[in-house]
């Protein structure tokens, strides 16, 4: 039997920051992950290439790093990481975008880092609306998304009331909808706030070396502060004595501790616990995302942004596909497009297509490669639309499903953004039993790394305060 | 321990965990918020070197009385005679 003063469960973002905070203040900490290597549903994996006899490392979630700074900004999500983990700047070795778009047909807005540009494209191409988008952004700007009591108050409803013009409504929400909605269609105001600062006011940038790059300087880190950390460690029950949590049964051993801090779901963590007597949903928005190599990179005068949200139809679906996957709208990613875009070596581009869980998961091994080829036809077909006059040559594909998902991550349904059940101060019926992560409502990179500082300050450090 | 070593122990802790921050030029009555980008979380992180450097125990309700360095100095002082 072990005995500590904290059990995280799950090495992704925020149980990596989590276990950081913790041991930081010489808690006795241990992160038990399932996978064999860190990051969640920010990870990263391997192929060998059978063309070139080598092997392909490719990230699994990240297209961007939200929520971009520039040195020595203050004040901002980003910098109280950086302060919290005590992390340099230059370490995450940030390389900004050059801008992204969100296409609609007929209309194209542009943004960046610098939240003029957008101010001016809504300017150019919604002028009757300026006032009303001035508004808004007024009232994003002054609206505290911190404050964890705040109940659910419909996103769509909200902006209907300022803004007349629906197109514009739409094209608002398409990014912020895709990159962080466990909600079909619609989002809560706080989390469209977060989002709406992370994105249009802040912007995107990418770590030179992708995702590990973050999960390397958090594992060292981790090391540096003296935590443990278990890969291959299923936690098969969270134990309760007495309505509480007190430790979790990890590959048939025991562990103990008076604060457990789950970040695989809130779905997910209440099946292991016995005497819990909730039901939250399990999200239904999972994802489908191709990835294509060419032999040369993307000259800038066929696709010069970094990404590029598009939809082909009237109305905007953000929700289940009705028929495996849905190819009227696309995230793409253009990741040779971030700063300081060198042309030489071969070009990459991923898209992202929503898709339909139940359908995927119907589908024999034979009826499933089928349709992922079908999934890479059709993605690489638009892909291709978006780059005119580019003649370089496919040199590799890799796509990944929602059964992909589930399958490293066991995310219930290969769900990405969560339960639609959010537990904003992270607290379960369970005493000593917390959520943090993505159920935990920040959403994100940089949304999980503070969802587990904030829940182990808040949860881990702070309690003894109280007594 | 004199309410100039006190007050360097808090200036030590602050340079720490904010280390972009100028601390030589403080007004020692004024809020330290108001001078330095110092957040809830910040003062969490004074509290908690407190007790790691110190073993000095600052239980919840007491944060208001770290907020300026003079309130520090009253507010420690005791704590670390």
């Amino acid at each position: 039997m072990s005995q500590y003063d904290a059990i995280v469960i799950g090495a992704g973002m925020s149980g990596l920051a989590a276990g950081i905070r913790l041991a930081m203040f010489d808690k006795k900490v241990v992160i038990l992950e399932k996978h064999s290597i860190p990051g969640g549903l920010n990870s990263y994996y391997q192929r060998r290439n059978f063309d070139k006899g080598g092997i392909r490392q490719f990230d699994v979630g990240l297209h961007a790093l939200t929520n971009f700074i520039k040195k020595g900004e203050k004040g901002k999500p980003f910098s109280k990481l950086l302060k919290q983990l005590r992390l340099s700047y230059d370490d995450f070795k940030l390389c900004p975008q050059t801008h992204s778009k969100i296409s609609f047909p007929g209309v194209e807005l542009k943004f960046s880092n610098d939240f003029e540009l957008l101010q001016n494209e809504v300017h150019e191409k919604f002028s009757s609306q300026v006032d009303a988008f001035n508004e808004l952004v007024e009232k994003v700007r002054s609206f505290n998304e911190l404050d964890l009591s705040i109940g659910y108050q419909s996103s769509r409803d909200v902006l209907k009331t300022l803004i007349a013009d629906e197109l514009l409504v739409e094209m608002l929400l398409c990014p912020l909808l895709i990159y962080g909605s466990a909600w079909e269609d619609d989002m809560d105001f706080a989390q469209f706030v977060i989002m709406f600062k992370s994105l249009y006011f802040e912007g995107f940038s990418r770590p030179e070396g992708g995702v590990r790059t973050i999960i390397s300087l958090l594992m060292k880190k981790l090391d540096e502060v003296g935590a443990e950390v278990r890969f291959k460690a299923a936690v098969t029950e969270i134990i309760t004595k007495d309505g509480k949590a007190i430790g979790v049964n990890v590959n048939g051993e025991e562990l103990y501790a008076p604060v457990v801090l789950s970040s695989i779901g809130y779905p997910e963590t209440v099946r292991l616990t016995k005497e819990i007597n909730i039901d939250p949903q399990v999200g239904k928005m999972t994802f489908l995302e191709s990835i294509f190599i060419f032999d040369k990179k993307i000259p800038l005068q066929s696709q010069d942004s970094t990404i590029v949200f598009y939809n082909n139809a009237p109305e905007y679906a953000y929700r289940p596909a009705t028929n495996y996957f849905d190819s009227t709208s696309a995230v793409v990613c253009f990741p040779d497009n971030y700063e300081p875009q060198n042309r030489e070596g071969e070009g990459t581009v991923r898209i992202t297509f929503m898709a339909n869980y139940h359908q995927w998961r119907e589908l024999d091994r034979a009826a499933y490669d089928a349709k992922k080829d079908e999934v890479g036809d059709c993605a690489l077909k638009l892909v291709k639309s978006m780059m005119p006059g580019f003649d370089g040559n496919l040199l590799f594909k890799d796509i990944f499903s929602p059964m992909t998902i589930e399958r490293y991550t066991w995310h219930l349904n290969g769900t990405v953004y969560g339960s639609t059940d959010k537990t904003r101060d992270g607290r379960t019926p369970v005493p000593g039993l917390f959520i943090i992560g993505t159920d935990q409502g920040f959403l994100g990179i940089v949304g999980s790394i503070l969802s587990g500082i904030s829940m182990a300050n808040l949860h881990g450090l702070m309690r003894e305060g109280d007594s | 321990m004199t309410a100039a070593n006190v007050r360097q122990i808090v200036l030590d802790i602050i340079s720490d965990i904010a280390p972009d921050e100028d601390v030589t030029s403080l007004d020692d009555s004024k809020s330290l918020r108001e001078q330095l980008d110092l957040d809830s979380m910040d003062f969490l992180d004074i509290v908690m070197e407190l007790r790691k450097r110190h073993k000095v125990e600052v239980p919840q309700e007491d944060y208001p009385k770290l907020a300026t360095l003079d309130s520090c100095v009253a507010y420690l002082s005791p704590k670390f005679a």
